[in-house]
């Protein structure tokens, strides 16, 4: 039995649904904004004594410029963190795509990596290195806003700030936090600049997808489940 | 007077950069910070690359910038809790002597007389006789151990006493339902504060730091210490201080800096 041909455009969706590509860019921006002006608010009072962002790389000329820009950035990505977490729980997209990830499955994608037999001709099945690292910098960025927060208002969110111990070690975690984020980039960046697909698919949503993930054919079930089965069928897979 | 970093971090470098060439070479430097000098400077930084100087100067940028300033100001009055306690420390981690930080060097301090400074009162206070520094140093004195920190990103702990703000209001008769106190200090800055700041039990108008009268370099004869402001919030050498409902750009609000600046 073949599902209607109507019924399979309805469920038609490309591997980056218009929401995920409008959210992935604006938090691009918002990222770029934050990191630039943070180095700037960084540099007046440093961390590690031979650590100073040169001026090209930071954003606003005057402390008080990067003060604007991180303080007006913190509203974007905020916000756009909030909107996209919760779109990805709700539609079950990080289910779909970001689980199970197994410690099996890792150390398989390294050993591929490392043999140079990591496939990437498949755009819409992320392999366990890239699920946790998807995973790890959503962590960070949950754990950047939590340190900023207590660092914006130690007082007031006492309770928060009483978390990371002292004032200092509050910065030092937004600050480890912004270098575990500055080295997901050069990853991602690099990553995505060598499988150039992936760059086009965030910018045209990618190739379509129906009812979920696309099955290799061999394996594709000989009868299409339901959404929800096919779902799960792929995050067992 | 040292000006070593207070906080120990174990990232922080133990020996501090000697400042001799800096004040060897104070005319250059001044010279230096002339805004026209640096509006004219080429910046390679990655925005600047789009349009040849900083875009965050541009009118329409500045703009934007401080409306959301502006609406932060706002979301930080919203937040702020009036009788929420600033965590307080013991006197064995008092830092001495203090931090000084002023939009000039320690050097450049003009001390006040404290035998001829008065304070000067104005606004919507019914007693505006000035102060002398004597009837004032007789207030009943409270004592706050807290830490001060810096928008540049340093803390240090310190140990202020003086009158509470919100008693000496109430004694001069201010009106406690106006939005803003002002303050007018003897080095042309100027700071205000929301009145609820004002009100706070950890606001006070501090003559002492350490149990000794304040030194010249931080405030002497009196300055503002609040526990839940930023540093340039807390302003030093003050000779005025008025109450009043009209919203007034201070010295670093002025340039841009967050006006409520809580922490």
């Amino acid at each position: 039995m073949t599902l209607p041909a109507v019924k399979s455009t309805h469920h038609e969706r490309r591997l980056h649904p218009l929401p995920v590509r409008v959210m992935h860019w604006i938090n691009a921006v918002a990222i770029f904004i934050m990191i630039g002006s943070g180095w700037k608010i960084y540099n007046d009072d440093v961390i590690l004594g031979w650590l100073h962002f040169p001026d090209s790389l930071v954003i606003g000329k005057w402390a008080q410029y990067g003060l604007q820009w991180h303080f007006f950035g913190m509203w974007i990505f905020v916000l756009n963190g909030l909107a996209y977490l919760t779109y990805g729980i709700a539609t079950g997209r990080f289910r779909q795509k970001l689980f199970p990830v197994s410690i099996r499955d890792i150390m398989a994608t390294v050993s591929d990596a490392l043999h140079f037999r990591l496939a990437h001709d498949d755009l819409t099945h992320y392999n366990a290195v890239q699920k946790i690292l998807y995973l790890g910098v959503m962590a960070i960025g949950v754990l950047i806003v939590i340190s900023g927060l207590a660092l914006w208002k130690p007082v007031q969110f006492s309770e928060l700030a009483a978390l990371f111990g002292s004032f200092q070690a509050t910065r030092v975690v937004h600050f480890l936090c912004m270098a575990a984020i500055v080295g997901f980039l050069l990853v991602h960046i690099s990553l995505a600049l060598l499988v150039p697909q992936s760059l086009v698919a965030m910018v045209t949503g990618g190739p379509v997808v129906v009812n979920g993930p696309t099955h290799p054919p061999e394996t594709r079930p000989p009868e299409t489940p339901p959404p929800e089965t096919a779902v799960e069928a792929e995050a067992t897979h | 007077m040292s000006i070593r970093t207070p906080t120990p971090s174990i990232f922080r470098p133990r020996k501090v950069v000697g400042q001799d060439v800096l004040t060897q070479n104070r005319t250059l430097f001044d010279d230096i910070n002339r805004r026209n000098v640096l509006r004219g400077a080429i910046s390679l930084g990655a925005l600047s690359l789009l349009t040849g100087c900083d875009v965050s100067e541009h009118d329409s940028v500045q703009k934007v910038l401080r409306t959301v300033s502006a609406w932060n100001d706002r979301v930080q009055a919203t937040i702020f809790r009036p009788h929420h306690l600033a965590r307080t420390y013991s006197a064995s981690q008092v830092v001495k002597p203090p931090r000084f930080n002023a939009y000039y060097d320690i050097e450049n301090v003009k001390p006040i007389d404290g035998a001829t400074w008065k304070l000067e009162l104005a606004g919507r206070i019914d007693n505006k006789k000035p102060w002398t520094a004597e009837q004032i140093y007789q207030l009943p004195e409270q004592e706050i151990i807290i830490k001060h920190i810096c928008v540049e990103g340093w803390d240090y702990i310190g140990q202020w006493s003086g009158p509470n703000l919100r008693d000496f209001l109430q004694r001069v008769g201010a009106d406690l339902t106006a939005k803003y106190v002002y303050f007018v200090c003897n080095d042309d800055y100027t700071e205000s504060i929301d009145m609820a700041t004002a009100l706070h039990p950890q606001t006070i108008l501090a003559t002492k730091y350490a149990g000794d009268v304040l030194a010249d370099p931080f405030g002497y004869p009196l300055r503002l210490r609040t526990s839940t402001k930023l540093g340039y919030k807390n302003a030093k050498w003050i000779k005025a201080i008025e109450v009043t409902n009209d919203f007034r750009e201070t010295f670093w609000s002025k340039q841009g800096f967050n006006w409520f600046a809580g922490i």
